[in-house]
């Protein structure tokens, strides 16, 4: 019998490396920005492949969903080619070359795919395997292990998320985009077959985002995907539709206070935690029954996480495309 | 019944690949971006519905049938707006068509 599997890793990874080759040897910017999204699509296919279904699922959603997107914003205030200056090229191949030996030498070390001796399938996740069932009682392991056993860096995971939010808008500001009165430049007229799509789309979307958010203790999803996906559908709407509509949508004002409280959810859930008698981020504290209130707390801190990406994703789009607006205002689309 | 099944999936199977490797070689072969769009528009849709098809008859009564059904839709929807969307963009900037007479002025 032929070990399909095994060639359909083969076939994946070598996908991966002619991508990973064409982007390094390419100039045209905005093919290397699809190219990237090619290489997150596989990179998302090769994760289903190793039965991560959840990190496939956040690899398709911010890999090849919306960093393209933040990369395309982005070139249109870069400009779509490479600077051809070949001044430090030779030292850049050697530091690449002495990295990649260096990472080379450093997975030596690590232990064979699948051991089961392996720090990572000995140390605490055989605990977490048996016990998750009886203690957090929900079907999606990789769920209670995230928000629950490791809440913590969950938690680190949202205030690095905020913090990018942080760092794009005091480094970017937020413009305010197209002055009020000037004539939309995208003629939705024009593109009768996208406008009544998008139209359809849009909400199936957001409806997506929500199941996402709140089937994540049941199968693949939770806040991070879902945040990502209901970004997206506004991002979408705001390059259909000009920046103008998205933001009289999702005000910059709002979001900017969304991307806060998101986290800030997350944190009072600890404090709660704290303030019931447990330790940070010990849900079993917050509900008469363990069990339940493991479930109350992994919903509510699924919620903060997903208001916190959705929202930061959507301030750095704006903040990119307000500034490209700003400079090229008669080509914005 | 079951033999029904299995010999519809696997025809429609077939359907999709041959669909989807004509669509690969039309986007080698074809001369420019238009043409080499309509290979890859045209089959890739079709093929998309029929391997979604086998699916479905594989999976049988369940809810992975309608997860499925979703998904054919989604697909339906999007595949063919995501080829007109490129093409009007490739029109858009002025991508000339293969034996287009360059003094015709813009299409």
């Amino acid at each position: 019998m032929i070990d399909f599997a095994l060639i359909v890793d083969v076939v994946v990874l070598a996908l991966l490396l002619v991508t990973a080759l064409a982007i390094a040897r390419m100039k045209d910017l905005f093919a290397i920005v699809m190219l990237s999204g090619i290489y997150g699509l596989l990179s998302a296919a090769f994760f289903v492949s190793l039965d991560a279904v959840d990190v496939a699922f956040t690899e398709a959603a911010v890999g090849a969903g919306i960093s393209p997107l933040l990369f395309l914003s982005v070139l249109k205030l870069t400009g779509r080619y490479e600077n051809s200056s070949h001044s430090h090229a030779l030292f850049a191949l050697l530091l690449v070359v002495v990295t990649g030996l260096m990472l080379v030498v450093g997975t030596l070390d690590m232990p064979a795919f699948g051991d089961p001796g392996s720090p990572a399938s000995s140390h605490v996740a055989v605990r977490y395997l048996e016990e998750s069932a009886r203690e957090i009682d929900i079907p999606n392991v990789v769920t209670s292990v995230l928000a629950s056993y490791r809440g913590y860096d969950t938690f680190g995971e949202a205030v690095v998320i905020f913090t990018a939010a942080v760092g794009v808008l005091s480094l970017l500001g937020l413009l305010s985009g197209p002055r009020e009165g000037r004539e939309s430049p995208v003629r939705m007229a024009d593109h009768l077959v996208l406008r009544l799509i998008s139209e359809m789309l849009i909400p199936l979307i957001l409806l997506f985002a929500l199941y996402v958010q709140f089937h994540g203790e049941y199968g693949p999803g939770g806040g991070f995907q879902a945040g990502v996906i209901f970004a997206a559908a506004i991002i979408l709407y705001s390059m259909l539709f000009g920046l103008h509509a998205a933001q009289s949508v999702a005000r910059p004002a709002v979001l900017r206070a969304l991307a806060a409280i998101g986290v800030l959810v997350y944190g009072s859930v600890g404090v709660v935690s704290m303030l019931s008698g447990g330790t940070f981020l010990d849900y079993s504290v917050l509900s008469d029954d363990p069990v339940s209130g493991q479930h109350l707390g992994i919903i509510v801190i699924e919620l903060g996480v997903g208001v916190t990406v959705a929202s930061t994703m959507i301030l750095i789009f704006f903040a990119f495309t307000s500034r490209s607006d700003a400079a090229h205002p008669e080509s914005s689309r | 019944m079951d033999t029904v099944i299995t010999i519809a999936s696997g025809v429609f199977a077939v359907f999709g690949i041959v669909l989807i490797l004509s669509g690969g070689l039309g986007v080698m072969r074809l001369p420019d971006f238009y043409s080499r769009m309509h290979a890859a528009g045209v089959t890739e849709t079709l093929a998309a519905f029929f391997i979604v098809l086998v699916l479905m008859l594989e999976v049988g009564w369940s809810i992975g049938l309608f997860k499925l059904l979703f998904i054919m839709l989604f697909v339906l929807i999007t595949s063919p707006t995501a080829s007109h969307a490129l093409t009007k963009a490739a029109r858009h900037g002025r991508l000339r068509a293969e034996g287009d007479d360059p003094e015709a002025g813009s299409p």
